[in-house]
């Protein structure tokens, strides 16, 4: 069970709140939270048209007979997330990383517990609500509103927003149609779009890794920024650096456990040791299959 | 791939019995989240929270429909002018099939007219409902990525369709005068038909919406049910002339044709703007009926679609 590790972890002031009351506000609690997934057209037949007609036939009988696999994303988590944190989720591919952000954000349901929040946690991202065929500028209003923002406050930012991405530095860009942009131009003004909003609980799925060195820079800036006036940042990445950069807790997803969850250093120096000495015993335990969370992390 | 996410039972069984070890911490949680009054993420709102959210959503509603529409020609090298031109173009398809080549009146007068019209009135609401099928289905990035009332996507599309038929009337204008019937003041009852007409458009938008992101298939069934919606909805002849007492159909059938909320809104269009074609021609109580099925299916069709709010996206 993931739990020993981390019951000698900041989690555990929950049970010790009692002794600095006002201090610490808890914005997220995730209360034992198992998420399951179910994949259609999997098994007998293979997404056939007779196991498609089986598993209409038979909907109420046995999951496993109709061809439905069940994953188990992530299995039992708690903690909880106070304001003014910065808490990074790590782990291998297919640990169940952006399943839980999105279970935080309410976009998927769980299977057991609970998860409390204070206010709406977003995702950072507006990717899917861009159009490519229209200009930077409409986009800009666009997101802006799909985020819910109003159009006084989008005008009042936009320059801001504008002149973050860097879109004009190499002439006026952002009145041509998103598709003529170069794949890091358009990442950056989505990047800059989605960070334009405050938010109460922010969530972020390795959007850090897009632009160039010099727009890292300013992301991870803009990052700090917003968690000084958000509540808590949430930060999913590959990149153990940009990590240490932003947060101050770490929690470690492994197969849908929760492996630890403590201060940076002490866990990414034991998932270093975890991912980069061992590396080929980390390799003989395949990772469980999990096709649905990464197709969801790509929206 | 296809993924399907049941909806977790309303009462989740007590987390402290399945970690038995550390039973206490469970209790806290949940008493740690009541106590700093967090709620629960992902639940549905009441109905008028719902309400009051997508007014407050208004605006992106707005901008998504006209980016929508913008954005269907943006690569054409005439741009917007198909907007205009696209309407023209299909009534010049139909005038030439029906008018030329076949000369086909069917005891209609102003006949090119009246197909013109029925053709640019039912394509709204075909299409407002195609789009309300593929809203969610089709939208699931969105949906996944971000909060708002997903009542916002089914009614953004219509709007986009209300958008593009206003581009057609004023197509439908320049016909009518090209084809003899005359301006008049009757023409002021377009907009309330229309008003009506989006009405019982978007409800059954937002129906057609949730029973789509349960069963995808239903984007490739929809074009056949409003096919033959469409040819019992009169749209290429006159009910009241194939029905009418000289024909030997029981009255009940043209009755309960002319009934049906397309022919309502078709008729009532027809009615508003073509000169030859009136009163005696629409059936009983036809602003009643127009009324009824706008407010039957706009909040039916709503408080439907709100039913199902939290399971959106995860089908």
């Amino acid at each position: 069970m993931a739990d020993t590790p981390a019951d000698k972890t900041p989690a555990d002031n929950t049970s010790a709140a009692g002794t600095t009351p006002a201090e610490r506000i808890p914005t997220v609690v995730v209360d034992g939270v198992d998420i399951v997934y179910r994949v259609n057209g999997t098994g007998a037949g293979r997404g056939s048209a007779t196991a498609a007609l089986n598993r209409i036939l038979r909907r109420r009988k046995s999951e496993k007979a109709a061809g439905v696999r069940r994953v188990h994303a992530v299995k039992n988590v708690s903690f909880v997330a106070y304001r003014g944190e910065a808490i990074g989720l790590i782990g291998t591919n297919g640990s169940g990383k952006s399943t839980l952000l999105k279970a935080v954000a309410g976009l998927l349901p769980v299977e057991n517990g609970r998860i409390h929040t204070d206010g709406q946690p977003s995702l950072l991202g507006v990717n899917a609500a861009l159009m490519n065929d229209l200009t930077g500028e409409r986009n800009v209003y666009l997101g802006g509103l799909a985020m819910g923002m109003s159009r006084a406050q989008i005008k009042e930012r936009y320059q801001e927003i504008v002149d973050f991405s860097g879109i004009n530095d190499k002439g006026d860009f952002i009145t041509l149609p998103m598709r003529t942009y170069s794949s890091g131009m358009a990442a950056r003004l989505r990047f800059s779009i989605a960070a334009a909003k405050d938010h109460d609980v922010l969530l972020v799925d390795e959007a850090l890794a897009t632009g160039d060195r010099s727009f890292q820079k300013r992301s991870e800036e803009r990052i700090r920024e917003l968690r000084k006036h958000a509540g808590t940042v949430f930060l999913v990445s590959h990149s153990n650096k940009s990590i240490r950069d932003t947060c101050d807790r770490v929690l470690w997803l492994e197969r849908g456990e929760l492996r630890m969850d403590g201060p940076t250093e002490d866990v990414l120096k034991e998932y270093e040791k975890f991912t980069g000495g061992p590396d080929k015993k980390a390799k003989a335990k395949p990772a469980t299959p999990k096709p649905a969370p990464k197709a969801g992390a790509a929206a | 791939m296809s993924q399907v996410l049941h909806t977790p039972p309303p009462t989740p069984k007590a987390p402290a019995t399945a970690t038995a070890g550390t039973s206490p911490a469970g209790h806290d949680l949940a008493a740690l989240a009541a106590r700093h009054g967090l709620s629960v993420s992902g639940a549905r709102p009441s109905l008028p929270e719902y309400v009051r959210q997508l007014w407050a959503r208004r605006h992106f509603i707005g901008a998504f429909s006209t980016a929508k529409l913008t954005a269907q020609y943006s690569q054409a090298k005439l741009g917007q002018v198909w907007q205009v031109m696209t309407p023209l173009l299909n009534a010049a398809v139909y005038y030439f099939i029906f008018g030329v080549l076949m000369n086909t009146r069917r005891g209609v007068e102003d006949y090119v007219p009246f197909l013109v019209t029925g053709v640019f009135v039912w394509t709204f609401t075909q299409s407002s409902i195609m789009a309300g099928t593929r809203a969610i289905s089709g939208n699931l990035g969105l949906v996944r990525a971000l909060h708002f009332p997903r009542a916002a996507l089914p009614v953004s599309f219509c709007l986009q369709q209300l958008q593009q038929l206003l581009f057609s009337m004023a197509a439908l204008a320049v016909i009518l005068l090209a084809f003899g019937v005359p301006p008049a003041v009757s023409w002021v009852l377009a907009v309330p038909a229309l008003v009506l007409q989006f009405l019982f458009n978007a409800g059954v938008a937002m129906v057609m919406a949730r029973v789509g992101s349960r069963i995808p298939d239903m984007a490739q069934l929809m074009p056949f049910l409003l096919r033959t919606w469409m040819y019992g909805s009169g749209v290429m002849f006159s009910i009241h002339h194939m029905t009418g007492p000289d024909s030997n159909v029981p009255s009940w059938v043209g009755t309960l044709l002319q009934a049906n909320p397309a022919a309502v809104y078709i008729d009532l269009m027809r009615f508003a703007l073509i000169d030859s074609f009136d009163g005696s021609m629409l059936p009983d109580h036809v602003w009643a009926l127009a009324l009824g099925w706008a407010l039957v299916a706009g909040i039916g069709g709503f408080i439907y679609f709100w039913k199902a709010e939290e399971t959106y996206g995860r089908g």
